[in-house]
């Protein structure tokens, strides 16, 4: 919970890490992938504001302390949401797997939730395990990463074959919310791996599924806006707009989030902080207190108002996972920007093709 | 040293390291459109008295995508080869993962798929295709906004023509990047057209092409921020030929 000018906001921060990528955790032979993961992580925390910096190593493996600390204690989140990364090619017991998010979750009842992943070349085992982690975990999410390296495969797209076979298990077992995440590499690697047509596919062919596009699509913000605009069950994730913009470049950060409230509206957008990458707390307190600046360059953006905020920062993000928000935190009366189908009228995107 | 000097014995003129790193602007990075030199990714670049070029590049991050990091590997090649003077060149990205294959592929003129053996369908052309037309919409917004600031009716902008556009640097560059896709760029070329086919613009269409030039443009623009500091935090010292960090 955060309060600011009299307002409560209920937080609700929908992408965070548990991982242990310190050497320990290495695979022998791999040493260089699982350094350059985490030391790129790294550097995207010095994207945040200096006083937040952590050194590489308390960055490599942190507790559950100060997860509990950093999340709750100081940065205002109510409610966060795992979102595991498997990587075992490159991390012994993967990166953040649903079994270790889920053991700190299983401690804190009510305040993580923890989501599964499923890779569609895993194949049967990959059905049987989805079945069991959703029947163990009762996961209502489930975090993909395409660009996973994976038996001499550098990736996939949601429009494989094998990941529709997936699609369909995940819908039949009640999960509702698919969070992608695309990466630098994909099959074949002539093509772009983080194009994101394959998101509209799937979202136009499972509409009992919401997929939540993390990072927004960076760096394909571009097309990811001009989809999310024609699918009703396509959300954007801000874990990264906000954390390697708004303190570095804020004026990118304006123009960014003015570009999201026009393309994909305050309805589908959901705070996401990345942690451990930055931690919520300069997040949050940085968002519910940032206003567009006062130029005429951003006067043709929806507006950024309270109930925006409390949407963004929380309201969005509990209905997609049946979070029960206290009546002090919501809002009297839906109130909604309009999108970009109204402003624009007869020249509204349309479908495009493959 | 003389510029341009003239080393004795065999009358073949050195080319300076000026006249390489003037090579290496002509050679963007496709995904940002901006020179790899203005964006830090050069990390040196010598020449021997005797012609031999070495550049060495680097990235942002150890997994920026392979397909694009071999396009800059190979355009810087080819851009540095082709001074003046230069008998050979090396151009070797460091610290990336898939720095190997393309730096052997590049220097073996393999081309992507032979250097990605079994996991490229093909080349890159597509890809920087894609991102030309990228780079079209983008630039519209940037000679389409100051026109409009300047009063400019969004409607009048249909039927204006290239060269009834004021002159300037970005004007140039829209103009450059239309012709790099065989897209019309002449005096008498409509302002406005779908990258895609060059098909003229129509009225009904022109809030929405106005409004997607501008996204593409805040997001070439935020990505180009993202990998600067990226860059900076990873090595910290400017690039060879980078005037502004």
């Amino acid at each position: 919970m955060y309060q600011s000018n009299g307002e409560k906001f209920f937080v609700v921060d929908e992408h965070m890490h548990y991982w242990n990528a310190a050497p320990d955790n290495w695979v022998p032979g791999a040493e260089q992938y699982a350094k350059g993961w985490i030391e790129c992580f790294h550097a995207y925390m010095g994207l945040g504001p200096p006083e937040t910096h952590w050194p590489l190593e308390h960055f490599q493996k942190y507790s559950e302390e100060d997860l509990m600390k950093d999340a709750f204690e100081d940065g205002h989140v109510d409610v966060g949401i795992f979102q595991p990364t498997y990587l075992k090619e490159w991390y012994k017991e993967g990166f953040n797997t649903t079994e270790r998010n889920a053991r700190l979750a299983e401690k804190h009842p009510g305040k993580l939730i923890s989501n599964t992943r499923w890779d569609p070349r895993d194949g049967d085992a990959g059905i049987e395990k989805l079945r069991r982690d959703v029947e163990r975990f009762g996961c209502k999410g489930v975090k993909l990463y395409t660009a996973e390296w994976n038996a001499g495969s550098r990736g996939w797209k949601l429009t494989d074959p094998a990941a529709y076979r997936f699609l369909e298990e995940t819908q039949k077992l009640g999960i509702k919310n698919v969070h992608l995440h695309k990466g630098p590499t994909i099959w074949p690697l002539d093509k772009d791996a983080f194009d994101v047509s394959d998101v509209d596919h799937a979202a136009t062919d499972f509409t009992e599924l919401n997929f939540i596009v993390e990072h927004s699509a960076i760096p394909r913000i571009d097309d990811f806006c001009y989809m999310a605009t024609q699918e009703p069950n396509v959300y954007a994730g801000l874990a990264v707009v906000i954390g390697a913009l708004m303190h570095a470049r804020p004026k990118f950060f304006a123009r960014v989030i003015g570009e999201l409230l026009f393309w994909v509206g305050e309805d589908k957008m959901l705070f996401g902080s990345d942690y451990a990458i930055w931690e919520p707390k300069w997040q949050v307190e940085g968002f519910i207190n940032w206003e567009f600046p006062d130029d005429e360059a951003f006067s043709d953006y929806p507006r950024m108002t309270t109930a925006s905020k409390k949407k963004i920062m929380g309201l969005n993000a509990a209905k997609l996972y049946d979070i029960k928000v206290p009546d002090e935190f919501q809002l009297p009366a839906e109130a909604g920007t309009p999108g970009a189908h109204e402003i624009l009228g007869e020249g509204s995107p349309q479908p495009t093709g493959p | 040293m003389t510029p341009g000097g003239v080393p004795g014995g065999s009358g073949r003129v050195e080319p300076p390291r000026t006249m390489l790193l003037q090579a290496l602007e002509t050679v963007r990075d496709p995904e940002l459109d901006e020179p790899i030199t203005s964006l830090g990714f050069v990390a040196s670049c010598t020449v021997s008295p005797d012609g031999k070029a070495r550049v060495r590049l680097r990235l942002p991050t150890y997994f920026c995508a392979p397909n694009f990091a071999y396009l800059m590997v190979a355009d810087a090649y080819d851009a540095v080869s082709a001074v003046p003077g230069v008998v050979s060149a090396e151009v070797v990205l460091e610290d990336h993962f898939a720095s190997d294959p393309i730096n052997g592929g590049v220097a073996a003129g393999a081309g992507f798929a032979r250097s990605f053996d079994g996991e490229a369908a093909g080349e890159l052309e597509q890809l920087r295709a894609d991102f030309l037309r990228k780079a079209v919409l983008a630039g519209t917004d940037q000679v389409c906004r100051p026109l409009l600031a300047a009063g400019h009716d969004p409607a009048a902008l249909l039927a204006m023509r290239l060269g009834e556009v004021p002159p300037s640097p970005a004007l140039d560059r829209l103009r450059q990047r239309r012709a790099g896709l065989g897209l019309p760029a002449g005096d008498d070329d409509p302002l406005l057209l779908d990258p895609a086919t060059g098909a003229p613009v129509g009225a009904d269409a022109l809030p929405l092409h106005l409004r997607r030039a501008h996204l593409t443009r805040v997001s070439i623009e935020a990505n180009s921020g993202i990998c600067r500091g990226m860059l900076r935090h990873r090595y910290g010292t400017p690039g060879a030929g980078q005037t502004a960090v």
